[in-house]
């Protein structure tokens, strides 16, 4: 599967409660968290966020609470994927649980600026730049989460291994 | 060889031992959500088609967060989960007879040593300080634990803290855990276990072990965890008393690294905003003028934090420009405090006083911040905006610091008012 988009760029700990605030945890619908994704530390991100776009970030993205709001909001919004140097670990359950990709590639951080043209093979896990044309290869995922990602969501995937038990 | 989460999660698994890194399916004792979590968990467990949960007595749903329901559309999503937990005759506290979930559950006799506890809340790892593995997931995670009963993990490696010599006057867990995330940092345990021992441990409180173990989260962890000991063992004996079993880590068990502080040399900490890694030693946060002091929440919303912040409030008045809110963590931590008079010493006090909920922790009700405010809380979040306006700051502290702090209307130590 082939992405692209248009990076928008965040520093370290970016934590749940800037991606989605508590305040609107009163609902669970993903098209009206995703109007206020992001708001605590950028304003404007839903009306810049396009469809395809690409959310790259330091370290630790995602900390915080277990809220699956968070990546429920960044996928509604039209992120297509994020890249950070490194997620944490209930974020980054929750992305893979949901469909929302995520790739680890510290040297892509380093070396990708906000407003570069990104296209990203989620299969090889070859990030283009196209902006700054350079290549780099994220951390390839474990096996055993390959398998999640390819039925499209943990849902999927039990309900398959339901029907297989043998697999 | 193994670590005391290995064993446990061996124990919970089909093979005989694990190793850290290896990815295995898990089955749990209890499956946890609240009513921010769990609408979410109800809509993916009926995509699941299985109709029932595995098993009612092992899921347990606490409406915690935005109740007594704060708007309507909490008060929609408490229906939601009201009514499913009604339908699956599962384990559910109305409000009245509830608890912050994590003060709760303990106090119900509901997990127990040895077990592996779920949860969709991140603070689940409370439980580590029974000597369970316990951990935070999202919904989906929920969602299918709830209908198999089985969820998958990747066996995390663990980090040794130990912790020398005595705890100084007013230092308690909530100190020595801020004062670990301030080293190690929010992502220092990324993915792993916090395992935390050495005689200041032997000598802590159970109050304070959970305080820790609620923390562990804020380094990062997959879980915190203690060993079982006497404190443990009279803890179980006197909520619920239930049978359970006790894993010790080997004497050569793998960590991945092993920190150890002098505890004789810390003083309460302060984290700053907006992380909980940004601790300073208390005498270094005086000139910090506070508009809020929030005591309570699952960190320290326990009988001994209460008790704690009645020894520094009685016959004291909190600041004439300062609000301080004080929630019990459970209706029994509400009843044994009002028997006990702590209620009073706190109204006398001028402090408002409020059922359980989880509420102004996390900018949901019942103490939201104003732009510009400053609020000094024993709770364990302090990112931009948790309580409020994103103009808002929080400050970490334990519930001694926090009722002295309430007094002075800044940021102070007991001894200043005692």
């Amino acid at each position: 599967m082939r992405l692209k988009g248009k990076v928008h760029k965040f520093g370290a700990n970016v934590d749940t409660d800037v991606i989605i605030p508590a305040r609107y945890l009163n609902i669970s619908e993903p098209d009206e968290l995703a109007k206020h994704c992001m708001e605590d530390i950028d304003a404007e991100f839903t009306t810049k966020a396009k469809r395809g776009d690409i959310i790259i970030a330091t370290t630790n993205f995602g900390c915080g609470s277990s809220r699956e709001h968070a990546p429920l909001a960044i996928k509604a919004c039209g992120v297509s994927c994020v890249i950070a140097q490194s997620f944490a670990r209930i974020f980054f359950r929750n992305a893979i649980n949901i469909g929302l990709p995520l790739l680890e590639c510290p040297e892509a951080v380093d070396e990708t600026e906000a407003g570069d043209i990104l296209e990203v093979d989620l299969s090889s896990g070859k990030i283009n730049n196209i902006s700054k044309h350079k290549i780099f290869i994220a951390n390839p995922y474990p096996e055993f989460m390959m398998g999640i990602i390819n039925a499209g969501g943990l849902i999927q995937y039990t309900n398959r291994r339901k029907e297989k038990p043998s697999s | 060889m193994k670590t005391l989460a290995e064993k446990i999660l061996a124990a919970h698994s089909s093979q005989k031992e694990v190793t850290a890194g290896e990815f295995i399916n898990v089955q749990a004792d209890l499956v946890l959500s609240n009513d921010v979590t769990a609408p979410l968990a109800i809509k993916e467990f009926q995509r699941l088609g299985v109709g029932k949960t595995f098993n009612p007595e092992k899921v347990v749903m606490v409406p915690d967060h935005f109740c007594p329901n704060k708007d309507i559309k909490s008060a929609e999503q408490a229906k939601l989960i009201r009514e499913f937990a009604k339908e699956q005759g599962i384990l559910y506290f109305e409000v009245g007879r509830m608890g912050i979930e994590h003060v709760l559950l303990p106090e119900q006799g509901l997990v127990l040593p040895g077990q592996v506890i779920i949860g969709a809340d991140s603070h689940t790892c409370t439980y580590g300080a029974l000597g369970a593995f316990s951990t935070g997931m999202g919904s989906t995670d929920i969602a299918v634990a709830m209908a198999t009963g089985e969820i998958w993990m990747k066996v995390p490696q663990t980090i040794k803290f130990i912790y020398h010599g005595t705890l100084p006057k007013w230092v308690g867990g909530k100190d020595l855990i801020l004062y670990t995330i301030g080293d190690v940092g929010v992502d220092g345990a990324l993915y792993s276990v916090m395992e935390f021992t050495g005689e200041a441990i032997d000598e802590l409180p159970m109050e304070g072990r959970f305080t820790m173990a609620n923390m562990a989260i804020e380094a990062g962890a997959k879980a915190g965890i203690f060993s079982v000991d006497d404190r443990t063992r009279e803890y179980v004996t006197e909520h619920g008393n239930k049978s359970y079993s006790v894993y010790k880590s080997d004497e050569d068990a793998e960590y991945s690294k092993i920190v150890e502080y002098d505890v004789s040399q810390i003083e309460p900490q302060v984290a700053f905003p907006s992380l909980p890694s940004n601790t300073k030693p208390v005498s270094q946060a005086h000139d910090i003028k506070l508009d809020q002091v929030l005591i309570g929440g699952c960190t320290n919303g326990r009988l001994g934090d209460l008790r704690l912040a009645a020894k520094i409030l009685k016959g004291q008045q909190i600041h004439p420009e300062l609000r301080c809110i004080i929630i019990p963590g459970s209706q029994r931590v509400y009843l044994d405090a009002l028997r006990e008079g702590l209620l009073e010493i706190f109204i006398e006090a001028g402090a408002a006083v409020s059922t359980p909920t989880c509420g102004p922790c996390l900018g949901g009700h019942m103490g939201v911040l104003a732009a510009g405010e400053r609020c000094l809380s024993t709770t364990n979040r302090n990112f931009v905006g948790r309580m409020g306006s994103p103009k808002s700051e929080v400050y970490l502290a334990n519930p001694a610091i926090a009722s002295a702090s309430a007094i002075l209307g800044r940021i102070g130590d007991p001894e200043e008012v005692t």
